[in-house]
């Protein structure tokens, strides 16, 4: 009945997630560090999806629905951070927000 | 028929991923991340999850990819917005996003001209997810708007134009 195996869905997920990942990881810039986490949340999503549609359930939809939800307050938060750290140090790079020395 | 489509579309997704966190400058990537995102949306209407394509396409590569650019725009000095602008019109930009979002677009004409599911997955509609959302997830539901509450709060205080720094060490 399915056409699409759910082997192969899951693992288009896991690639989209590690590139997302490594987006996060080799990237400085706060802009392109949101954007990769926003690949990653939507991998989160596809394997939730593709597991709903696996067993013909709605419940991976609405864990879709939710995960949607937290990536637009995470993206209004985030892009209100960059922007204050932009006008507090006039760059967008990760690396200049060290302040705290951890 | 599914299965070749899915093929086609997660190459287009994967590549546009790859191509957006190589770019350098944030606008190419975003027009990749776009059409990343708007892969992923064709994938979830190939697995039968069609109410979370409708989704996918209008708030994801809708409203939070128009939130960047918003951001993205803003951050621009004016000096250098005009070159950059210039740079942007040329064709080795936008043909890129472009060739892959025809790519999109064709196999949803073929998605059509097949009668509309291409022998897609188990086609779960929105009645359904409906109901599931305010029967046993009727919380969920509650919490995620309290979480939206909490997003916008907070995006509208950091938002102001410049917050006072509270403590020295800040450049404005």
């Amino acid at each position: 009945m399915n056409g699409i195996p759910m082997e192969l869905g899951l693992s288009l997920s896991a690639v989209l997630f590690v590139l997302g990942l490594i987006g996060v990881m080799v990237r400085r810039n706060l802009i392109m560090i949101l954007m990769s986490l926003e690949v990653m949340l939507n991998a989160t999503g596809l394997a939730f999806i593709v597991a709903g549609s696996r067993w013909g359930q709605a419940d991976g939809q609405i864990m879709f629905l939710l995960i949607l939800t937290l990536a637009a307050a995470e993206v209004g938060v985030g892009l209100g951070l960059a922007l204050q750290i932009f006008h507090r140090f006039r760059t967008l790079d990760a690396d200049s927000v060290n302040e705290m020395q951890g | 028929m599914a299965l070749i489509l899915f093929y086609i579309t997660s190459a287009v997704a994967i590549f546009a991923t790859v191509m957006m966190i190589t770019r350098l400058n944030a606008v190419h990537g975003l027009l990749y991340l776009i059409l990343s995102l708007l892969a992923v949306g064709v994938i979830f209407f190939l697995l039968g999850a069609h109410f979370a394509a409708v989704l996918e396409v209008i708030i994801y590569a809708g409203a939070i990819m128009v939130l960047f650019v918003f951001v993205i725009m803003m951050l621009n000095q004016g000096q250098k917005t005009i070159e950059q602008e210039r740079a942007w019109l040329q064709p080795g930009i936008w043909i890129g996003p472009s060739v892959l979002a025809l790519i999109l677009f064709v196999e949803m004409l073929v998605i059509v001209v097949l009668g509309g599911n291409a022998g897609t997955g188990h086609i779960v509609n929105s009645k359904q997810v409906g109901i599931a959302l305010y029967g046993p997830y009727l919380l969920a539901v509650e919490l995620a708007s309290m979480l939206l509450l909490a997003g916008l709060v907070g995006a509208y205080h950091l938002g102001k134009p410049m917050l006072k720094a509270t403590k020295p060490g800040g450049n404005s």
